[in-house]
């Protein structure tokens, strides 16, 4: 049976059905409707300001490359101009191949690339290098830890490098659903709090961040990179293995398969819920040391480096962050260095 | 567990450096008796020191709660399986103490009979109906057994809110206590037995309510084939496992309430158990239903307003039942279910048992990890907005709408349900001039977000002005189900509920507000 007209041209034979309408679309309509969804998210939410600078936080994957595609492609109608903004955390075998896909999609693009290493900003500790320190008696290395909130930090540093406003990444509506999943898991009330939205405002100095693919299905990720013709990096982290995460993505492939809208549900839910106010994170100041935003007297950046720089690398991971150099009771929880919900960006 | 603050679990091959069996090993509580069972991460108890953290937990969770006045009129729902039965259980050994501690309130059971829902023989049905009817002459409480199909002659008034009754302070309770055992003691010095609470020292079997196992205000009779087979084409034409867990859930709910209504009771409890309970919330959280945790998993749960449902069971872990049960002779019966051998990816309830027992597997305190972040629930909307008049409530499950309706919607299945009866209205012509409604029924419609679920194939655009417009948000309104939704059972041409029209592509109308998805 032949595949039936496109929905919105009525021209082309469709060549997809959309995963969460199942309306079935021709390629070029599907692009466009998908780079409308994202502008429609940005405009309504208001998210990037004419005349904004914007750092993309670019990995190499699907999700970072279609991000920066469509902002390039909705650039001059929303006025911003964009800067790539690369993060080498020093993992051999995987990071390098990435930039190298970063490098060749910056020079399609013609947009500036800043590529800012771990090992240049945080003292010589690239992730394998962590991943040494952390790993042995049986224990997990907790990589994704260290990783994303260095990452985060890595991030800012490169986007100021550049002169950014804002900075925006890629995390899809299923990256979003994995969090939540997580963070009730691991009951991780905080991050709970924080969490939902589109993004933070960039408090205390912070940039502002935002996720204009938060709305779109991992699929429709897939299936732009597709149409478009994109080049991206696929393959997966080298420790992702070990992660937590893993558990939720798997449980939310189920639920997906399960119930379509199981996804946005999630998103949903982490909008509404009400943690009470003892649960939430305190009020972010100022790290003593490096003076980014902070809910304690350090920022977690500076914290875990500082466990690392010691020989004990879970100083600063775990109840009460005992042993650092600061007054106050044991605390639940690890309250990020910025409100940010803490997902591993799926670049 | 890889729980926030803690460091992963050992591997699960990694066992606890191996003890010697037998005499060395004592209880962790008394150190003399033989320890029989082992709760949470090795701490092992005698049989008594367990019985005693079983019933001093439950007695725990009410006494701190504070919300069971005493003399006041108590349903206790029992589904026959074991939580249930622990804490019918429970309360007889409660009521049974020496006075000192003895439980204060005055319990009836309540037993629904859902056979029909799940597909069972009327001969499965009378056989399980007769266990239970022995058991709970055992026990000796007032007691209802309800079939399901009773749901079809409910008054709209189940939909209507009542007013929330104040939550009695510290000192009302104190104060309501204070007079009871005063009372109690005027009574047993008096040697007079009729008060209206408890008697004194006197077993439940000298209850004077009445062993009917009907509704005393409709006459005693099975429910009628033609009922059955309504319920049963009613769950036939859901299409999926998880919304027939969902409606069944609501049904439940609201014939257990007006069952409570009717007969005084104030108050209901179940016996959902903590690992009951964290299923149920990240279960929820799937279904969309964020906002209402608290409602949904609390220990109280107050949105029909004159009866509050609680939770006494909520810290027991499954294990512990399972072993108090073996361990004390606890009866109960089983009745097959809804999702009785059903697969695992058949529901979304079945999916996220499976995944929760599976990390319980790997991660022992991932139960006790959800449970304690669902004590950190309030009920309130997130921003705070609870100030303001209370908006509408959704139908099914009596919380207030997470979600935009920008028209009330008139729905065609529930009246359905409820007996009422009403012209289908079909979305592409203007409706034909129908009845006037129950008021109570009009008022406010909507379907919170489980109900309305995400953008899906099958949409029923209910809006009483015609075909809908682009502009219209009307929050679409479908019995959670993917496909094809319901069909209405009934003679007159069911309301077909096809792919309406999407005006805009779905991104775009879930991103056209996004501080309120909906």
């Amino acid at each position: 049976m032949p595949a039936p007209q496109c929905a919105t041209c009525h021209k082309a034979r469709a060549a997809l059905r959309r995963p969460r309408s199942g309306r079935a679309l021709c390629g070029a309509c599907f692009c466009a409707a998908f780079e409308a969804e994202v502008l429609h998210t940005v405009v309504a939410g208001r998210l990037l300001p004419s005349g904004a600078v914007v750092a993309v936080g670019a990995s190499g994957g699907k999700d970072s490359t279609v991000l920066a595609h469509v902002l390039q492609v909705l650039a001059p109608r929303l006025g911003i101009s964009l800067r790539l903004v690369a993060v080498d955390e020093g993992i051999g075998g995987y990071r390098d191949a990435a930039l190298a896909a970063v490098r060749r999609q910056a020079a399609r693009w013609e947009l500036p690339l800043t590529v800012v290493a771990y090992a240049d900003l945080f003292g010589g500790w690239t992730m394998d290098a962590v991943a040494r320190s952390t790993a042995g008696s049986g224990r997990s290395r907790a990589c994704c830890t260290f990783c994303g909130v260095l990452r985060r930090r890595a991030l800012e540093e490169g986007a100021r490098l550049v002169g950014a406003t804002h900075i925006v990444t890629g995390h899809n509506a299923d990256d979003m659903a994995e969090t939540v999943l997580m963070n009730f898991l691991r009951g991780d009330a905080a991050r709970l709090a924080r969490g939902g939205g589109l993004g933070s405002p960039g408090e205390g100095g912070a940039l502002p961040r935002c996720r204009p693919l938060q709305l779109a299905s991992q699929k429709e990720v897939v299936l732009y990179a597709h149409f478009r013709r994109l080049d991206y990096f696929s393959e997966e982290c080298v420790y992702a293995p070990e992660a937590f995460r893993g558990h939720a993505r798997h449980l939310l492939k189920l639920l997906e398969a399960a119930r379509p809208s199981a996804v946005l549900d999630l998103v949903h839910s982490a909008e509404r819920l009400a943690l009470a106010p003892a649960a939430r994170p305190p009020a972010p100041g100022a790290c003593s040391r490096c003076g980014a935003l902070a809910s304690r007297a350090l920022c977690q950046a500076c914290a875990l480096l500082d466990g690392l720089n010691r020989g004990r690398p879970r100083l600063a991971i775990g109840k009460g962050r005992r042993g650092l150099d600061e007054a106050g009771p044991p605390r639940d929880g690890e309250p990020e260095r910025a409100p940010a919900p803490d997902a591993v960006p799926a670049f | 567990m890889c729980q926030v603050g803690e460091d992963y679990a050992e591997p699960a091959s990694e066992e606890p450096p191996p003890r010697q069996p037998g005499r060395e090993q004592k209880c962790v509580k008394c150190k003399e008796g033989l320890p029989v069972v082992v709760i949470r991460a090795g701490d092992a108890f005698c049989r008594d020191c367990f019985k005693a953290f079983y019933i001093h937990k439950f007695r725990a969770v009410l006494g701190k709660n504070r919300l069971i006045f005493p003399g006041e009129k108590v349903l206790l729902a029992w589904s026959g399986g074991p939580s249930s039965s622990s804490m019918v259980w429970q309360v007889l050994e409660g009521l049974s103490r020496e006075s000192a501690k003895r439980l204060r309130f005055v319990p009836g059971i309540v037993c629904i009979d859902e056979g029909a829902a799940c597909g069972l023989s009327p001969e499965a049905r009378a056989k399980a109906l007769a266990e239970m009817k022995l058991i709970l002459q055992t026990v000796g409480f007032p007691w209802h057994v309800v079939a399901l199909e009773e749901v079809f002659d409910l008054p709209p008034s189940v939909l209507r809110c009542f007013a929330q009754e104040p939550v009695g302070t510290e000192g009302a309770y104190k104060a309501a206590v204070d007079s009871f055992l005063q009372q109690q003691h005027v009574l047993g010095a008096e040697g007079a037995g009729d008060s209206p609470s408890l008697a004194q020292g006197e077993e439940q079997l000298s209850w004077p309510c009445t062993q009917d196992p009907q509704n005393p205000q409709s006459p005693d009779r099975p429910p009628t084939a033609a009922q059955t087979e309504a319920l049963s084409r009613l769950f036939d034409s859901v299409k999926t496992l998880t919304a027939k867990e969902e409606l069944l859930q609501a049904l439940r709910t609201h014939l257990i309430l007006h069952v409570a209504r009717t007969h005084g009771y104030s108050k209901v409890m179940t016996g959902d158990s903590c690992t009951r309970l964290a299923i149920k919330l990240m279960t929820s959280l799937a279904l969309g239903r964020g906002a209402f945790l608290a409602w949904d998993t609390g220990f109280s749960d107050e949105r029909h307003g004159d009866v509050v449902v609680v939770r006494p069971m909520r810290e027991h872990t499954l294990k512990e039942v399972a072993f108090y049960n073996h361990l004390f002779a606890v009866p109960s019966v089983f009745t097959p279910a809804l999702d009785t051998k059903a697969p695992e990816k058949a529901s979304i309830h079945r999916l996220m048992e499976a995944f929760m027992l599976r990390l319980q597997d790997q991660f022992p305190s991932t139960v006790s990890t959800v449970y304690r972040t669902s004590e950190k629930l309030v009920k309130a909307p997130r921003d705070g907005c609870a100030a303001g008049p209370p908006g509408p409530r959704c139908l099914l499950c009596m919380c207030a709408l997470d979600i935009d309706t920008a028209a009330p919607l008139y729905l065609q299945t529930v009246p359905r349900l409820l007996g009422l009866r009403l012209p289908c209205i079909c979305p592409r012509r203007s409706p034909p001039p129908h009845r006037p409604l129950h008021p109570a029924v009009l008022q406010g419609w909507g379907g919170c977000r489980a109900a309305v679920g995400g953008p899906g194939p099958a949409r029923a655009l209910l809006s009483q002005g015609g075909p809908p417009s682009p502009r219209h948000r009307a929050a679409v309104l479908r019995l959670p189900c993917e496909h094809e939704g319901l069909a209405l059972p009934g003679p007159p041409a069911a309301l077909h509920l096809g792919r309406g029209p999407a005006p805009q592509p779905e991104g775009l109308h879930r991103a056209a507000d996004p501080g309120v998805p909906g």
